[in-house]
């Protein structure tokens, strides 16, 4: 029961969406699967919004190291919530005014816009902002041209990075141009060469090559996870045994 | 000086990444953008499209990664907007309805004579279930979305009424952050249902989606670099936009991002010499 | 004092002397607006009457927009205090995860903590709009969504009990939290699992698969239309068919990498180093994108420094 069902229940719903691809009259089986797919989905948040809400609060309540800063998390949390589920500052929707609760929770100067605006969007947006810097001082200490594959990683990393810029045109267009028109009296002779034409060259050729070759493996390793978990063969999203 | 680079506090380092960019912020400086032909296909994959086409505008990133793609996003709506194209935006992220609503109001703001909500239009907003809401949608629309986010019926918006699902849409227009986005759109709906799709990214997911193109997806634009040469595409294609401050976001980035490029390559070349003179210093001893 | 709070106490002498001098000089990190009152379409104001009476709402106005040719404010223009409030905290808050890079600090723990919340119960409460009551309580209880939050929905829309399966599921998806029964997740966990493995299994064999597979069968000599040979075309498709082959089989570990193989699995290796730094570098380009953005919120939507050009 507490590991039959859910095995039977993996494999019905698989095997059911697998099939509405190829028999037309599954297809509506497979949509409203995928329909109840999305509505578990939504609550799915709501078990993430509950499940940090429990850890928190139990770190505040056995006072472990750093739960005043818990207490911050479940306030901010709690107001978020509150002002969200509230409609707080919420306007009626022009279409029906008459129903006070019929205008978008995330209305241009609500309160749970205010939050989005400028609590979440400028600290979520600076977070992932300080990666930039963490990515100057890795190539200063971590990047060397140990070996071969190496070295052309690097050489690789510098065309892109000046030839994504003005300054592979800047470096290479007219140097070229003065040697195409020299050597066989066209100044596009050798535009080939230059950084921003060779940077297309390699996301087009090589790049697109090994993604490709990558995109293939990882193909072949969904198709094979996805028939273990649906044959039943892989049972780890289970948990331990109980 | 070997070991004065050796044991550098990184705290350098990020004031150094901070100035590069700063201060060519501060100070204007732009280059030209000379479109490549991935731009330039992305471009023609909209402006080729009879006027009025339908175009679904899924736009999938959140603010973590606006700084990249917001430009791109605004580009594209302008663009579709000038071509009096028809537009259904959607989002598969959560923290992408704001971004939406942002894009509409640059059709209220710069195009609202021409542009009606309802018939021009239509804001369908967020629905939970990542690839599970492009498996819905590709089929039957309306059993997820039966309004839009003024909660007005579908069936009473005049663009929509007859709506089955996306597979009438001329093109989907995707701006993406990650998981879920244009990868996703192209496996479960470009590819498969033969929908014309370009596809709008960040740096770090450009590279994986080249595989698609130009079979699964008709053009790709990667990063803020691309941005600003679409952005240069419409302004050489529309000049009308270059009075717009606002249509030339990306172009005023490629300043900074030229100067810190130039800034890690140059912490590249220096960390290499440091390693190979501290290897013969070792090696001598 | 230790190194870290002399370099803290730097930065906050420069910052404070910085804002010091920016007051001085201009005003800055303010947000007017201009109160707009809405207009119903003549089918609703019909519908109400005098019943509604249409309310204002507040639209941004751009700085460059606030003051006439004399520097006066606008008449319909005026200081809104919750979003010059909210800007300041963005600002602020913006400002302390910067502080990160000086060193861990009580002021990045703190915005830390707020994120984390905000952004969890933000996604709660999206999910909750659009998924709960949207396409849950709007398909089992139609009638109740429709005089309360959904008016939209047709009167014809009668309850679809069906839905209750949906809803049982998501109930014991919860039961997670609970201290006992924990084993009741697994049933809509297991659908969902099911559910990704079924689509995903077709999904990325069709696209990723066959699809790759076909892109590759390319031809390596190309014919241009006056029957020409377009080398550049040839040598692209020998390239990505040579390059793509060479990938796999370096991945192809059931075989030992020696001899004719061993050559094309270091060539695939080679292919894929490019591969990776062509990656690497448009990673610092997006990056550097980021924090692009954040300076631009700082310089132009905060401080209101002049913009160039």
């Amino acid at each position: 029961m507490k590991r039959t069902v859910p095995l039977c229940i993996a494999a019905l719903v698989g095997f059911v969406l697998i099939l509405s691809e190829f028999i037309p009259f599954a297809q509506s089986w497979g949509r409203t699967a995928m329909i109840w797919f999305d509505i578990l989905a939504a609550f799915a948040f709501v078990l993430g919004g509950a499940n940090l809400l429990k850890i928190h609060l139990l770190k505040i309540s056995s006072q472990r190291v750093g739960w005043g800063y818990s207490v911050i998390t479940v306030a901010a949390f709690t107001i978020t919530m509150v002002i969200g589920l509230g409609k707080f500052g919420v306007t009626p929707s022009e279409s029906f005014p008459q129903f006070t609760w019929s205008g978008d929770y995330l209305q241009d100067g609500s309160g749970f816009w205010w939050m989005y605006q400028y609590v979440y969007l400028p600290l979520a947006s600076t977070m992932f902002a300080l990666l930039a810097f963490y990515i100057a001082s890795a190539a200063f200490r971590a990047f060397r041209a140990k070996n071969t594959e190496a070295i052309i990683l690097l050489v690789t990393a510098f065309i892109v990075l000046l030839g994504r810029t003005y300054a592979g045109i800047w470096l290479t267009a007219d140097p070229l141009a003065w040697l195409g028109q020299t050597l066989y009296g066209d100044p596009q002779a050798l535009a080939m060469f230059r950084l921003d034409v060779v940077v297309e060259m390699i996301m087009g050729v090589f790049n697109m090559a090994g993604n490709r070759a990558i995109m293939i493996g990882i193909a072949l390793g969904i198709v094979a996870l996805s028939l273990k978990v649906l044959l039943g063969v892989d049972r780890s999203y289970l948990g331990s045994e109980e | 000086m070997g070991d004065f680079f050796t044991n550098l506090d990184r705290r350098w380092i990020f004031l150094g990444m901070g100035i590069v960019v700063a201060l060519p912020m501060l100070l204007g400086l732009s280059f030209p953008e000379e479109p490549s032909d991935m731009v330039r296909d992305v471009f023609a994959a909209v402006d080729t499209l009879p006027e009025g086409s339908n175009i679904l505008m899924a736009y999938d990133y959140d603010p973590a990664t606006k700084g990249e793609l917001e430009p791109m996003a605004a580009a594209f709506t302008r663009h579709c907007a000038k071509k009096k194209h028809k537009l259904y935006f959607i989002t598969l992220w959560p923290a992408a309805v704001p971004m939406l609503r942002q894009n509409i109001d640059i059709l209220e703001s710069e195009f609202g004579d021409d542009y009606t909500y309802g018939e021009n239009y239509v804001n369908l907003g967020f629905r939970p279930g990542n690839e599970g809401v492009i498996k819905v949608v590709v089929t039957d629309l309306k059993e997820l979305y039966g309004n839009d986010v003024n909660g007005q019926d579908l069936q009473k918006i005049p663009m929509t009424r007859n709506l089955k699902n996306i597979q009438q849409m001329d093109l989907i227009v995707n701006v993406s952050a990650g998981t879920p986005g244009a990868k996703e759109w192209v496996q479960y709906a470009a590819s498969k249902y033969e929908i014309k799709m370009v596809a709008g990214v960040t740096g770090v997911g450009a590279p994986a989606l080249y595989p698609y193109v130009p079979a699964q997806l008709t053009g790709l634009l990667g990063a803020i670099k691309a941005a600003a040469e679409y952005e240069q595409t419409l302004i050489d294609a529309y000049p009308e936009f270059a009075e717009n401050p606002a249509t030339n976001e990306a172009l005023r980035r490629m300043g900074p991002q030229l100067i810190a490029h130039i800034y890690i390559v140059a912490l590249i070349i220096l960390g290499n010499c440091i390693y190979f003179t501290d290897k013969r210093r070792g090696a001598a001893r | 004092m230790n190194r870290n709070q002399n370099v803290t106490l730097i930065v906050v002498i420069v910052a404070g002397v910085f804002l010091a001098i920016r007051a001085a000089t201009g005003e800055f990190g303010k947000v007017y607006t201009r109160t707009e009152t809405v207009e119903f379409t003549p089918e609703v104001q019909e519908q109400v009457g005098d019943s509604v009476k249409p309310w204002t709402i507040e639209k941004p106005v751009d700085r460059a927009e606030i003051r006439d040719a004399q520097g006066q404010l606008r008449a319909d223009v005026h200081l809104n205090i919750q979003r010059t409030l909210g800007l300041w905290l963005a600002a602020l808050g913006t400002l302390c995860i910067l502080s990160f890079l000086i060193g861990d600090n009580v002021f990045y723990k703190l915005a830390e903590a707020v994120v984390v919340g905000a952004s969890a119960a933000y996604a709660m409460i999206v999910g909750f709009w659009t998924g709960i009551v949207q396409n849950l309580f709007g398909k089992l209880m139609p009638g109740v969504m429709r005089e309360t939050v959904l008016p939209g929905i047709p009167e014809s829309n009668t309850a679809e009990y069906v839905y209750i399966i949906p809803l049982i599921f998501s109930v014991m998806m919860l039961w997670r939290l609970a201290p006992v029964g924990g084993w009741i997740s697994r049933w809509p966990l297991a659908f969902f699992i099911g559910a990704t493995a079924g689509i995903r299994l077709v999904e990325y064999l069709d696209a990723d698969f066959v699809q790759q597979i076909a892109a590759t069968i390319i031809p390596l000599i190309v014919v241009a239309a006056d029957g020409s040979i377009d080398y550049a075309a040839s040598l692209k498709n020998s390239l990505i068919v040579v390059s793509v082959l060479s990938c796999l089989v370096y991945f192809f570990f059931s075989f030992e990498h020696r001899g004719v193989m061993g050559v094309t699995a270091r060539v695939g290796i080679w292919v894929l180093m490019i591969t990776f730094g062509a990656g690497f570098g448009m990673t610092v380009m997006g990056r550097i994108a980021l924090i692009s953005d954040r300076f631009n919120f700082l310089f132009y939507e905060w401080l209101w420094l002049p913009k160039p050009g």
